[in-house]
């Protein structure tokens, strides 16, 4: 089936990976990026101009997400998350093992598979667990989740603790050119901690995990990348001494990445009070940690932002602290976070922007797009820098509100987003992202 | 309507005078108290405890006012405490405890907070296990909510008893050397201690062994060292923590007798404290682990006059606290 | 009524204490606080320059007595003062001793609060000031002076022992939105 051709005109186009950073079209044909360049014909196309001062970027791609399903709609489905998803610019989104049942079996993936096409929103790729219920004891059929569509492994929400497991996953995933995802989080260390240890964990009453909790994993994972030659990921990094590890590893040519989430390079421990919507695993961790996050984010050694996008139902939320489980939404909050925390701070440019929610992403997963070239998916992410927007929970697509960022103003936002060339989303708060909602 | 002579502060032909006010309707932390608080709380607990020494240990001040004994953890002291308080007020009050009641089985704090609403209690004394817990309750109920104790958090009327207790051996708290020894990083009442003593200007010491030290106690303005005859030395007060057994299995110290040769304290030394030393505990006590027998039942201890103590603070919490509204958005 | 005025009252008053009570055996003082217990301290110190013996003197705090506590609260609590009772009172004659008579509510406490120490064989009533405007039935046994007043007046008895000098001032009080007294801010 052919579409009509649609030429995006005159939109600031940022797109590290062929290293474009300037005002240009983008030409879209069945589905496709078919030319990117200034001043392309029209040549028969729809012509949509992109409203001045709009960035033009590849798809972002969120590679850490819960969407509960199966087995927890109540708190989020495939269909609602893919809403989110789309809601908050990410025309992708890798979605956790731990579902009830766990994602640690082809029936799984396949049904994530179904539920994501009847959506029709943004892509999901599925992650298929390390090992069979995430029990940490029996590997699962790698080769078999991969061939049914999971793009990594990970046990995210348990760590892998034991290291012979964590070796051979390695080993074993790199077969099929798979990354392990490892949530870095030693067990008997952490001794059921819910906050970062220190001042503010003491003044609260509240059991505290340091941060090296979550680095000596993620240096014993960095040490077994390099003996197996198999890429690992560490999930939401927290820590500075965790940097450190990751660094040192890359200085070794260890095939090693990691990606950190918003509220790990906004919010602090200084931030906690008893509200469980600041409970998340790892937890906000010190000011220097988070000065540390922003240092990786500038300097590259951190390669994506991912949300931890982790729904759970206000019932849930409104108990104990102790008691709430941990997690907190991010997709429809994450971009406006970062451009108005990291581009409009001067920590980083938007070309690094796009590397980290786009570029990165797609080569730490290996799927498709990342960038604009042409013969790629049409998926693109449209960005309104300068509108100002405020955080309104209950005007998520989510199905939950579990945010610490609940009436926060920031300077930025999503204006629309296009998977395989179809407006899958355009933000009717930003003034001229409605003209971008071609038929 | 009263006439303007009649308005609480005033009584007959007495013209009102800056009456000092608690801020807040619960008592959650005492971080949320200032000095001047503070005080009102133990001049008003002075008061109170004439009450004790009547015939006739009861006054109708709270009558019709319902107080909800909320005891979600095993605690017999604290409530039986807050019980005789609220009698002596004449304040109609209802137990509820953890282990014993249908309306909490399965029922999460909010809903147990919503029931309770239901009874339009003014007041609900609460005891639990999770930190913070009041904090959550005092969001969703109307009554004003005290806090007996959450968690590792705070236990706000034990400090205010210690003080209350301190006050009445010391002449000022200005320039005393408070040594407290225990286990730091699980005691709730540590936490509140340090708190409300360093407020009113006492010199803190916090003792016991690395492994429950507190994160972060640079930042608590107090001094810290694992050296008992450091922190006992000239020390006016020395306030022991009560050491769980539980502990042992978190890897925190290998045995009792090994917590006792280091930390326990003993007549040898207390030798090393100023000669008008006071000894305290809050309780339960563990002889011979924290503290010899000879310095608890001694002429030092004060731990008795604590609990005596304990019940004429929460009169006078129950009391200031019953000035405000039930309901909020009042000017 | 200046210092002289409230100097001869309350010898007025202790002449016929000893003259009702035959003496001042059996005899104690109770001022409610606060400007009740300087009053009473005052006319034990008469009492011993007539009979040459001195008369138990304690004071008393109503404030746990009142009867507007739960029922109108509105703010600050009013401010709690020690009880000193330092003496049983089963079986003696007590003199309650306050500045204003208004209301009668604050002696209805005090009667209150006193019942609760014991068994006296009588209660008497002192004040320096009876304004008028009872709400209860109550009565003095023992006034300075009978001062008629509107319900918008204020009456202060100002002590030495409280305030640095004796005199009892009748003020107005303004109407809503007026001034308040200098010395108030703690009213809501």
């Amino acid at each position: 089936m052919t579409t009509q051709a649609v030429v995006l005109k005159g939109g600031l186009v940022v797109d590290p990976a062929q290293g474009i950073n300037g005002v240009a079209d983008v030409r879209i044909e069945n589905g496709r990026v078919a030319a990117v360049g200034a001043g392309l014909p029209l040549d028969g196309a729809l012509c949509v101009e992109v409203p001045a001062g709009f960035v033009v970027c590849p798809g972002f791609i969120d590679m850490h997400v819960h969407f509960r399903e199966p087995g927890q709609e109540h708190k989020e489905t495939i269909a609602t998350g893919a809403a989110a998803a789309v809601a908050g610019g990410f025309v992708a989104a890798a979605c956790m093992p731990n579902t009830d049942p766990v994602n640690d079996h082809v029936g799984v993936t396949e049904e994530i598979g179904r539920r994501a096409s009847e959506a029709g929103l943004a892509r999901v790729y599925p992650i298929g667990a390390v090992s069979v219920g995430s029990q940490g004891e029996r590997m699962t059929e790698i080769k078999a989740l991969r061939e049914a569509g999971c793009v990594g492994i990970s046990d995210d929400g348990h760590p892998v603790a034991s290291a012979l497991l964590m070796r051979r996953a390695l080993e074993y995933a790199s077969m099929f050119g798979m990354p392990v995802i490892n949530h870095c989080e030693e067990p008997s260390l952490a001794a059921g901690g819910v906050v970062h240890e220190g001042y503010r964990a003491t003044t609260l009453g509240l059991r505290g995990q340091p941060g090296v909790t979550e680095s000596i994993m993620v240096e014993r994972d960095v040490s077994l990348s390099g003996l197996t030659g198999g890429p690992v990921h560490v999930a939401h990094m927290s820590a500075g001494e965790s940097l450190r590890a990751v660094r040192s590893g890359k200085e070794r040519s260890i095939r090693v990445t990691c990606e950190v989430t918003p509220h790990h390079f906004i919010l602090t421990d200084e931030d906690l009070q008893y509200d469980t919507n600041f409970k998340m695993n790892p937890p906000l961790r010190a000011v220097a940690d988070r000065d540390a996050m922003l240092e990786g984010l500038a300097d590259g050694s951190i390669d994506a932002i991912a949300t931890d996008h982790a729904p759970h139902h206000a019932d849930e939320k409104a108990v104990e602290f102790d008691r709430a489980p941990f997690g907190i939404i991010g997709l429809e909050t994450a971009v406006s976070l970062s451009l108005d925390r990291l581009v409009h701070r001067g920590v980083l440019s938007t070309t690094r922007l796009v590397e980290l929610y786009a570029a990165n992403p797609a080569r730490i997963l290996g799927v498709e797009g990342g960038t604009l070239a042409p013969g790629g998916a049409a998926d693109i992410t449209i960005l309104a820098p300068e509108t100002e927007v405020e955080v309104a929970a209950d005007r998520f697509r989510s199905k939950a509100r579990n945010t610490p960022f609940d009436g926060w103003r920031l300077r930025g936002a999503v204006a629309a987003t296009i998977v395989d060339g179809r407006v899958v989303y355009a933000n009717d708060t930003v003034p001229g992202a409605a003209a971008l909602a071609w038929p | 309507m009263s006439t303007a002579l009649d308005a609480p502060g005033t009584a007959e032909g007495e013209r009102p005078e800056p009456a000092p006010r608690l801020r807040s309707r619960h008592l959650l932390s005492v971080g949320d108290l200032n000095r001047e608080e503070i005080l009102l709380i133990l001049d008003s607990a002075e008061a109170m405890k004439e009450v004790g020494t009547r015939r006739i240990k009861k006054v109708p001040t709270l009558r019709g006012a319902t107080v909800v004994n909320l005891f979600l953890e095993p605690s017999t002291r604290t409530r039986t405490s807050f019980e005789i308080a609220e009698k002596r007020l004449s304040a109609d009050t209802l137990n509820i405890a953890g282990g014993t009641s249908s309306l909490l089985k399965g029922e999460t704090l909010v809903d147990t907070a919503r029931t309770l609403e239901a009874m339009a209690p003014d007041m609900v004394v609460l005891r639990h296990s999770a930190s913070g817990a009041c904090h959550l309750l005092a969001g969703v109920c109307d009554a004003r909510v005290i806090n007996a104790g959450d968690g590792m958090h705070e236990h706000p009327t034990q400090a205010l008893l210690d003080a209350f207790t301190i006050r009445e051996h010391k002449p000022r708290f200005e320039g005393l050397k408070v040594a407290i020894v225990g286990d730091l990083l699980h005691s709730r009442v540590l936490r509140s201690n340090i708190l409300l003593l360093t407020e009113l200007g006492a010199k803190v010491w916090v003792c016991g062994p690395r492994t429950l030290m507190l994160p972060g106690v640079e930042r608590f303005g107090v001094r810290a060292t694992t050296s008992l005859d450091d922190a006992v030395a000239d020390a006016d007060v020395v306030m022991l923590l009560r050491v769980q057994e539980e502990r042992m299995h978190g890897h925190f110290f290998p045995s009792r007798r090994e917590y006792f040769t280091t930390f326990g304290l003993t007549a040898e030394r207390l030798r090393r404290a100023r000669p008008d030393v006071i000894v305290m505990h809050p309780g339960p006590m563990n002889r011979g682990v924290e503290v010899a027998s000879d310095v608890a039942d001694g002429p030092v201890s004060v731990i008795l006059e604590q609990v005596a103590n304990g019940v004429a603070v929460r009169m006078a919490v129950l009391y200031l606290l019953a000035g405000f509204e039930t309901n909020e958005g009042t000017a | 009524m200046e210092a002289e005025g409230i100097r001869r009252a309350l010898v007025r008053i202790a002449h016929e204490i000893v003259e009702r009570n035959r003496g001042v055996g059996g005899v104690a003082l109770v001022g409610i606080r606060r400007r009740g217990v300087p009053l009473a301290q005052r006319l034990a110190r008469s009492l011993f320059e007539i009979t040459g013996r001195d008369v138990p003197t304690g004071s008393l705090d109503i404030t746990l007595y009142r009867d507007d506590l739960m029922r109108q609260a509105v703010g600050p609590q009013p401010v709690l003062r020690r009880t000193e009772i330092p003496f049983s009172i089963d079986d003696r004659r007590i003199l309650l001793v306050d500045d204003v008579l208004y209301t009668g509510r604050t002696i209805r406490a005090a009667l209150d609060a006193l019942i609760d120490f014991g068994r006296p064989r009588s209660i008497q009533l002192v004040v320096m000031v009876d304004r008028g405007h009872r709400e209860l039935p109550i009565k003095a046994d023992y006034v300075g002076r009978n001062v008629p007043t509107a319900a918008r007046q204020s009456v202060q008895v100002k002590l030495a022992e409280e305030d640095g000098v004796d005199e009892v001032a009748i003020e107005d009080v303004a109407e809503e939105g007026g001034s308040v007294p200098a010395a108030g801010g703690g009213a809501p």
